[in-house]
């Protein structure tokens, strides 16, 4: 409590740079680029005090079909318990906040704006500063909210359903792309491909669960462009997977999971291994859905433990969309680059690389 | 129109015949089931247009936009729509307005409310007579059926089809 809320206003008023973010600023973040509605009270950049997520899988469950506008109607409707659960889950009142984070970018227009409007409402009534944040940027510090800072550089392999990515971490807020999927994320094709052997939803797990029954060299799915360069691609497995299933309509289910899920992981490790040699990367870091998968996870850490690299694997709630990553990477942007100006609007295609929301203003 | 590709490039060249006669405000919704090549028709278009990176799926981002020299190009996907549903948060007329072209893949659940558009369906082709192949190699060939929905297109449409019937 040693961190006033009249301090937090005093240096938002006094600029960018020279904050007074320290251990016991306490960050609200608040997340609905796209599925989910979420926020969380995060301490000093690291420890979560409180996390919420509204997770809308039932509510779409339920409507079944095409709902038009239930998303962001479910964002405006959710966004206010979901922030006072936050809340009371911390046992603090809105003073003890100081600061307010939101994803302002990537994510749909119509869902983004929902949680930016609501962050600088809150902002502007509680009298302390807002902070735009970056969502594949705070997928990066998922990890660090249960592990400390190990060093630099890092090597990130961000993994979800719209995105699958290898970023060099040279520091706070410096990255650089060093491959990426040239088509289908590597989440999006566990989610396909479930779909399609009727596995269920969500694709991941589903595809981890029936993986562990089956033989993962049953069949020999392609490694698409194993050995060549850091991109990826993940279109030509899915395709390969219903096209065996197509010729052989009598394969276990188990036995093509456990077989897909390896040539993913396979290509997955196989390439972080390679852009962590070529940046003499200190650790390995994962972030995002896909970093959920127990594969993944063994198979990076072994391959990490071989080569004497530290492996941080976020723990498997804060993998996927949530508002603790954001709050952790607001507390680090207002330590760097101060608070965002209140006209900042939302990004919907804003990047990784370079990227501030200052950057993209007007 | 009914157009013959036999390999994956002559899909892209067909995808990139199109991509000549397309103007902003143009919308055009591909259809197809998994593997047809959605994605493939619209990198093709993507490239054609001068993109300088590769088109990735938009599934679950739901839509991705792209500058090109003469419009936005927003590449759009309705697959999750059963689930996730934000259809009107999309706001892809409002996007092909404000200068732009708009690709959907899986668009044809909303092509009642897209007004004119144009509509491109690819089918795999039979491969019946490979079912004995050892290879899980993916089949190439491809059925793709386009058409045009409104007045938008008819002052277009005869050049349009000799130039994708020209591309194979």
């Amino acid at each position: 409590m040693s961190m006033s809320n009249d301090m937090a206003v005093t240096t938002m008023r006094g600029g960018a740079g020279q904050l007074g973010v320290g251990p016991d600023t306490l960050v609200l973040g608040i997340e609905t680029s796209c599925d989910e509605t979420a926020a969380a009270l995060v301490l000093g950049g690291t420890d979560v005090v409180s996390s919420v997520v509204s997770s809308q899988i039932d509510l779409h469950a339920e409507f079944g079909g095409v709902v038009p506008e239930v998303a962001s109607r479910a964002h405006l409707e959710s966004l206010n318990p979901v922030v006072e659960r936050a809340l009371a889950d911390a046992g603090v009142g809105p003073e003890r906040v100081d600061a307010v984070a939101c994803t302002v970018g990537p994510g749909l227009i119509g869902a983004l704006l929902v949680g930016v409007s609501a962050a600088k409402a809150l902002s502007l009534a509680w009298e302390v500063p807002f902070v735009g944040v970056n969502h594949l940027e705070a997928h990066l510090y998922s990890s660090f909210l249960d592990h400390g800072d190990i060093g630099f550089p890092l090597v990130v392999l961000l993994v979800s359903g719209g995105h699958t990515m290898l970023i060099e971490m040279r520091g706070h807020g410096d990255y650089r792309l060093l491959g990426r999927t040239i088509d289908d994320a590597a989440g999006e094709a566990f989610d396909k491909v479930a779909r399609f052997l009727d596995l269920g939803y969500p694709g991941g797990p589903a595809i981890d669960a029936a993986a562990e029954l089956g033989d993962p060299e049953h069949i020999a799915f392609p490694r698409a462009m194993m050995h060549d360069g850091l991109d990826m691609s993940f279109s030509g497995l899915k395709t390969a997977v219903t096209n065996h299933v197509r010729r052989h309509p009598d394969v276990g289910s188990a036995d093509v999971a456990a077989s897909f899920r390896a040539a993913v992981v396979d290509v997955l490790v196989a390439k972080t291994r390679r852009a962590a040699a070529e940046v003499d990367a200190v650790g390995i870091v994962l972030g995002g859905g896909v970093a959920a998968n127990a594969l993944l996870r063994t198979e990076m850490t072994a391959a990490g433990a071989a080569d004497g690299r530290t492996v941080l694997l976020p723990s498997r709630e804060m993998c996927t969309d949530n508002a603790a990553m954001i709050a952790a990477a607001g507390w680090h942007r207002l330590g760097v680059d101060g608070p965002s100006p209140l006209d900042i609007g939302a990004f919907p295609t804003m990047p990784l690389v370079s990227s501030t929301p200052e950057a993209h203003r007007g | 129109m009914l157009l013959q590709a036999h390999s994956i490039a002559d899909t892209r060249a067909i995808a990139a015949a199109l991509a000549a006669w397309l103007r902003s405000g143009d919308i055009v919704v591909l259809s197809g089931e998994m593997g047809a090549g959605k994605t493939a028709f619209a990198q093709g278009v993507g490239t054609a247009l001068g993109v300088d990176q590769p088109l990735t799926s938009p599934t679950f981002t739901l839509v991705n936009s792209y500058d090109c020299d003469r419009f936005t190009l927003h590449h759009a996907d309705l697959y999750r729509l059963e689930r996730t549903t934000e259809l009107a948060d999309l706001a892809l007329a409002e996007l092909a307005e404000f200068s732009g072209v708009v690709l959907i893949e899986w668009g044809e659940v909303a092509a009642d409310a897209l007004g004119d558009h144009l509509w491109v369906h690819l089918e795999i082709d039979d491969v019946a007579a490979d079912l004995d192949a050892a290879s899980d190699a993916p089949p190439e060939g491809r059925t793709i059926e386009c058409g045009a929905v409104g007045q938008r297109w008819v002052g277009r449409w005869d050049r349009l089809r000799a130039a994708m019937e020209a591309a194979c």
